[in-house]
């Protein structure tokens, strides 16, 4: 694809400043609007990876699922309203050396790794080839995943419960 | 762009996260950074998958979106039913288990 390094760049430069945004935001609830904007985001670079089943997911579960019970959360707890703490604590010029030390320490195992430059183009359809993989090799870690996801609902429903 | 060049996106998504957990004070704040670091962890996933022609990277993906969506629905239920007992959800006064 020709336009791929532009979109590309695009995308890096929304990542990464909602990323910084989500954690640097003095109101949460910003911080949830930019977050909506940084899993946007990945759903491009899926798309700009050709993998538009996992593009799909990640807008109706994250962008739509995420951050709307993030938002419900926030409504819930926030107590006084225009209540104005620091949203940091006092271990921000700690934590972003730990954070860069990571990030260096990341990126220079990555560069001087030796991969691939370009991928193989998609062969068959990306969504049918998930969809059968899903269904006979890694059936049974699925329906794992289905008990998981009854047992996170049955929790959340139980936390939450009206008080007796 | 090379696999390199995505790999080092999600790098930097992921430090992001990691220093949104260790700075936030509220509660819910710490949630979102766990959830930037798990979506930088995707997007490793599916650049791996994508250069190396395996489709199991791909279905992996969908397994990491369906486990982070259970853990941010179950997170955010211990951190309503915390602030019910607590009537707090700063993490500097959650210390319940301190001796």
């Amino acid at each position: 694809m020709i336009g791929e390094p532009i979109v590309f760049w695009v995308l890096t430069v929304v990542l990464v400043g909602s990323a910084l945004a989500v954690v640097l935001s003095k109101n949460l609830f910003h911080a949830v609007l930019w977050l909506a904007l940084a899993l946007t985001g990945t759903a491009g670079v899926f798309l700009l990876l050709e993998a538009e089943f996992l593009a799909a997911v990640q807008l109706l579960l994250y962008a739509g699922g995420v951050v709307t019970i993030v938002v419900f959360a926030i409504v819930v707890t926030e107590r006084l309203v225009g209540e104005r703490i620091t949203q940091t604590n006092r271990r921000i010029t700690g934590a972003a050396l730990v954070a860069f030390t990571v990030l260096a320490l990341i990126v220079s195992t990555v560069v001087r790794q030796p991969l691939a430059s370009a991928r193989p183009a998609v062969e068959g359809d990306l969504t049918r080839a998930i969809g059968e993989g899903v269904l006979t090799r890694y059936v049974l870690p699925f329906e794992l995943l289905a008990l998981l996801m009854v047992a996170a609902l049955l929790g959340a429903i139980y936390f939450a419960r009206p008080d007796e | 762009m090379s696999l390199q060049a995505y790999l080092t996106l999600a790098a930097a998504v992921f430090c992001i996260g990691l220093f949104g957990v260790m700075t936030r004070r509220n509660t819910i704040g710490i949630l979102l950074g766990i959830e930037l670091m798990l979506n930088a962890v995707n997007i490793n996933l599916v650049a791996f998958a994508r250069f190396g022609g395996d489709v199991t990277g791909l279905i992996f993906t969908v397994f990491t979106i369906c486990i982070t969506v259970s853990e941010a629905a179950l997170g955010l239920a211990i951190v309503i039913l915390l602030f019910r007992v607590r009537r707090t959800v700063t993490a500097d006064h959650l210390d319940l288990l301190r001796g």
